[in-house]
Formats: C-alpha cells, structure tokens, sequence
C-alpha cells in the first residue's frame, strides 16, 4: 500500500493532468475539461470556507461572476489588457469579500448561509438591472482571449487547457500550503466549535474573514479565467445553481480535504457527459444523490476512505501496541493476545 | 389617493402569500432548527400540482387548490421521513446541503415532466370589481380573503386545540414536550404536512396572477427566509408581521422607487437590518 502515499498520487494525477490534450480525442473533451478545472478552482475556495472553516456561504458563485464581469468589463469596454483585469478579478472579489464578509460573519451557521444567499441574489440581479455596466441580460460578448505570452497563443484549446491547468495547480499548491499551516489549523479549530477556538485565544472574526476573503479570491479568480476561457458571460453565471453545483462536487468528493473537491469537480462534469440525455435533468438524478450521500457518506470519497484508512491503522497498531509491552507486563500481555 | 390604495392592496396581496409561505417555513423550523431551503421547492410543486389537476383531470379551481394542498403536504411529510429525521442528530451543514438536494430534484423533476415552459394558471375569478373609483381584481381580493382566514384558523388550531398545543411544545423545547408525552414523531410529520399545505395553497392561490415555472419558488423562498429572521425564527406573529411588511415594502418601492428592482428591495433590507442588528428585529439572543 506504500505505493500510494500523497506525493507519488499526487505526481500521478499531475503526469495525467499533463499527458490529457494528448490522449483526448478532440477539442470537445480538452473544453470539457478545462471549464472543469476552471469550477475545479471555484470549489477549491468554496471548500476552504466551507468545508475548513465550516461557514457555508451560498453567495460563492455572486464572486465568481465578479471577476468574470471585472475581466469582461475592463477588456471590453475599457481595452484593459487581458492578464492586467484578470490579475484584478481575485482582487476586486476579495476587495468586495472584505465588506460583505464584516457584514455576513457576524451571523453563525444558517443564519450566515441565508444572509448570504440574499447577498448573492443582490448581485445576480444587480447585474441583470444595471445594464449601463454590465450589459445587463444581454451579457457581455467578445471578451478578447488571453494575450500570448513568450509566442504562446492562448486562443487555441490546447495552450488554454495547459493554462488552466496551471492556475489550477497553483491554486491547490497554495491551499496545500494553507490547510498545513497554522493558519490552516487555525480554520479547522473555528469550524470545530466557535467557543472552543475563541477559549484558545483565537481571533474569531479576523480569521473568520480571512478565510472569507482568501476563499471568494480563488472564485474571483476562476471567474476571471472562465471570462477569457469562454468569452463570453452573462448575469446566469452568479446564479445560486452554481453554488449548488459547486456544493455537490465538494460532497461527492469529500468536503474538508484537499482532494475531495478536485475529484468532485473533474468526476461529476464528466458523468454527466456520459448521461447526455440527463443534460438538462441532471438533478433528477443528482438531488437524490446529495441527499444519500449527506446521510450515508457525509465525508464523501476521501473523506471516507482516509477514515477507513485510519480505522485500519489504528487497528495494526493496537495489537502491535499490546505485543511491544507484552514483555513488562507478562500477564495483562497474555491476556490480549 | 386612488393609486396609493391600490398600492395597499398590492401590498396586502403580496403580504398575504408571502405570510403562507414563511408561516410554513416558521413552524418547520420550530421542529428542525434549520431553515428548510426546499420548501420554495414545495411551493413550486403546489403549482404544478394545481395545473396538473386543472388542466389533465378537468377538475376546477377549489378542487385543484385541494389537490395542491394533499399532495404538497404528502411531499412535504415523505421528506420529513425520508431525509429530516435520519439526520436529525448531524450538524446543520447536512440538513440544509440535503434540504438543497430535494430542491433540485424537485425542480429537476417538474422540469422533465412539464418542460421549461411558462404556464398560465386559469382562475375562475377574472372579474374586476369597481369600487368607489377603485379598481379590485377579483383573484387579489381572494387572496387577501384566503390568506387572512388561513392565518386566523392557523392560530386557533396552535392556540385551542391540543394537538395545536404540542406542535408549540415541540418548537419551545423538544426534550420538554418528550418528557410529557409527547410523540415527537407524529408531531413532526403533523408539522411537516401543515407547512406543505399552506406553501401549496398560497401557489395556488398566487399563480393566476403570476406565472406557473420551474423556477417560481426560488424568490418567494428567499424573501421568506427574510421574513422568518426579521421576525425571529419559529415565531408565528412574527411571519406574519414580517409577511405584510415585505409585502407592503415591495408594492410600494415598486411603485415610488422602481420595479425593475423591487425584488432587491427585501434583500436590502435584510442586509440593512442584519448589519446593524445581528440578531433580527424581533428575536431575542443573538444568532
């Protein structure tokens, strides 16, 4: 089983990951994968607040529409270069985060999931109304593909996976940094309990909202990648269905930790393009799916299968435990045995 | 001074199903303690439901109302059996995640089964009623009527009967109400079946004048979820208090700020009241 520790899985996925545009088919499945990546970083974000420090915020896809529209608008309107508005998307999100999450994380559990659903209905339909700046319902079309960088042209499919593809790597090298951090801890002792985290001396509001703020970059982030990815967006992009997409992914994969939420996102697009028939009434199926997997599998695949695994773990060194102090105490040795 | 009153009877109309819906939304979270994001869902199935009975079986308005209301309330007591009380015992995170699942799926399901389509609702109540230079559409007028009745035999039933009485126990305090006797899972499935009915009813009752869609329910859901934690969660006066003065918020800023933003309307002042009050307006203790 030592085959399969963290860094060699991870360097397989990531050869995998590499090796994709060549074993691909067509452009088709490059696209699929790539907007898979692009959701991939969104629940990425979507998992450090939710699933780290445990405050489901339900206005997540709101963000990433922000720096979609930040990219769309400055590119199009304003002629800003494309990789000047995209560096600004996760910043103009993150930016708004601060204020909105001073607001929202006052509030505890559903109250603060609420708040921000409203929150996020404010920007799906601020977007649709202020047609002076956001094109309103007809959307923003045209956004110019990324400029090409040392001759590399990111307008064809390929060069656009293997930069998405990069963002996405980076983005879970950072969060890997962050859950392993004090940092990290820090969320994981907040989502344990409120009171207990604040007994240790821990800020709550300030990592609270660092959390926040770190969490609705990523989405800003992916927001701004999807913009120059699909080149075109509109006010749907901010609705809450995304949220729940994103929600399922992190559940089917395992909410609170690092792999869980990539296997979601790459696996359930992928599932649903095999049930193309279920396209529209994927949630049919889906709905149903979320709700056993809630009360069966809350921990998801990872989730569950690192519990098995400690499970296991525990297991062999109990006895082994019982045989290193067999010599001590000869006859409690016996017993066990 | 004609178009002000028109207004109040925007205002009273909106109130009156939006109070139906947080009404339900309210007592089901007396027993769950985690607000039910499917019951939009629930609402949204009443309509259909309605449409379904009108339109396939031939049966008219009442008996389509009826049939929302039976079938609302089967979906309504079938999740509570299925998905609320397996988890009962797991954080709030699971609730809500598995109340968003029955949401889709029922959205997902009305969408294969009627398509994407908007549908027209037939009352027989198109009448308009000329009433001292007023102008009263007879189906506003139903709601109002409908709506207030609902209300008051709701607070008879909590207040004077028994079986009343132990769904107001089972919100105050669950172990209380086991401890002196009663069934806290026949009261939860009473609840359950309540609140479903009055969300179909108040589709039904709304839809006319609105349109039947997949989609319906979602904003109505969330202007009741405002309304329940304006006025306090799992408090009955509350909802209905909160429901006219959305209601009223709405039919006015419609008409004197603008409509194309009457639906942020209950929002803003949701995040308004919140920011500075985090406890809501009527509740006591902080959430």
């Amino acid at each position: 089983m030592k085959l399969f520790n963290p860094t060699t899985g991870w360097s397989l996925l990531l050869v995998l990951a590499l090796l994709f545009p060549f074993l691909a088919g067509n452009d088709y499945h490059l696209t699929v994968m790539s907007t898979a990546y692009i959701y991939a970083i969104a629940t990425i974000g979507l998992n450090l607040i939710t699933g780290y420090t445990g405050q489901y915020n339900l206005a997540h896809s709101g963000f990433m529409a922000v720096g979609a529209y930040t990219v769309g608008i400055l590119t199009v309107d304003h002629q800003v270069p494309f990789w000047i508005a995209f560096a600004l998307s996760g910043v103009v999100a993150a930016f708004l985060g601060f204020f909105v999450g001073l607001v929202s994380l006052r509030l505890k559990t559903h109250f603060f999931s609420i708040f921000t659903l409203c929150v996020g209905y404010i920007m799906y339909l601020v977007i649709e109304k202020w047609e002076s700046l956001t094109h309103g319902t007809v959307g923003i079309i045209g956004i110019p593909a990324p400029e090409s960088i040392a001759g590399i042209d990111f307008s064809a499919p390929r060069p656009q996976y293997y930069l998405v593809l990069f963002f996405l790597v980076a983005s879970l090298w950072i969060m890997h940094r962050i859950v392993r951090s004090l940092l990290g801890r820090t969320f994981m002792a907040i989502r344990n309990g409120d009171d207990l985290a604040q007994a240790l001396g821990i800020n709550l509001m300030r990592n609270k909202l660092l959390a926040f703020m770190l969490s609705v970059f990523f989405s800003g982030l992916a927001g701004g990648l999807y913009a120059g990815f699909v080149r075109f967006i509109g006010p749907g992009v901010a609705s809450v269905e995304h949220t729940f997409d994103m929600t399922m992914y992190m559940l089917v994969g395992g909410i609170g930790t690092l792999l869980g939420p990539l296997l979601g996102a790459i696996g359930v697009p992928w599932l649903t393009q095999y049930l193309q028939v279920l396209q529209d009434y994927r949630f049919v199926v889906f709905g149903p799916l979320l709700v056993l997997l809630v009360i069966f599998l809350p921990y998801g695949i990872v989730g569950t299968y690192m519990n098995r695994k400690r499970r296991k773990e525990a297991l062999v060194a109990a006895p082994a435990a019982a045989s290193t102090s067999a010599p001590l105490t000869t006859a409690k040795g016996a017993t066990h045995a | 001074m004609e178009l002000f009153l028109q207004q109040v009877l925007n205002g009273l109309t909106l109130g009156g199903v939006y109070s139906l819906v947080a009404l339900g939304l309210t007592l089901v979270y007396g027993i769950l303690h985690v607000p039910n994001f499917a019951h939009g869902a629930f609402y949204m199935a009443g309509a259909y439901s309605a449409f379904f009975i009108m339109n396939k079986l031939g049966l008219g308005y009442w008996w389509g109302m009826l049939g929302a209301a039976v079938v609302v309330a089967l979906i309504s007591v079938l999740s509570e059996r299925l998905v609320f009380h397996p988890l009962r015992k797991a954080p709030y995170l699971h609730h809500m995640i598995a109340s968003i699942g029955i949401l889709l799926f029922l959205e997902a399901g009305a969408q294969a089964i009627w398509g994407a389509d908007f549908h027209r609702m037939e009352t027989p109540y198109n009448q308009l009623l000329e009433f001292g230079g007023l102008t009263l559409p007879a189906q506003r007028l139903l709601i109002i009527a409908a709506a207030f009745l609902l209300v008051a035999l709701l607070q008879l039933f909590l207040k004077k009967t028994i079986t009343g009485a132990t769904i107001v126990a089972m919100a105050q305090n669950r172990e209380g109400a086991a401890l002196v006797g009663i069934d806290a899972t026949r009261v939860a499935m009473l609840t359950f079946a309540i609140a479903g009915a009055l969300a179909g009813v108040a589709a039904v009752l709304y839809a006319p004048i609105n349109l039947v869609y997949t989609s319906m329910g979602n904003l109505v859901i969330t202007k009741a979820f405002v309304i329940i934690v304006l006025g306090g969660m799992g408090s009955v006066p509350g909802a209905i208090v909160g429901g006219l003065i959305l209601g009223f918020a709405e039919a006015f800023g419609a008409f004197y700020i603008s409509t194309d933003y009457k639906d942020i309307i209950a929002f803003a002042i949701l995040v308004l009241i919140l920011s500075v009050r985090p406890q809501g307006l009527f509740a006591k203790g902080a959430h």
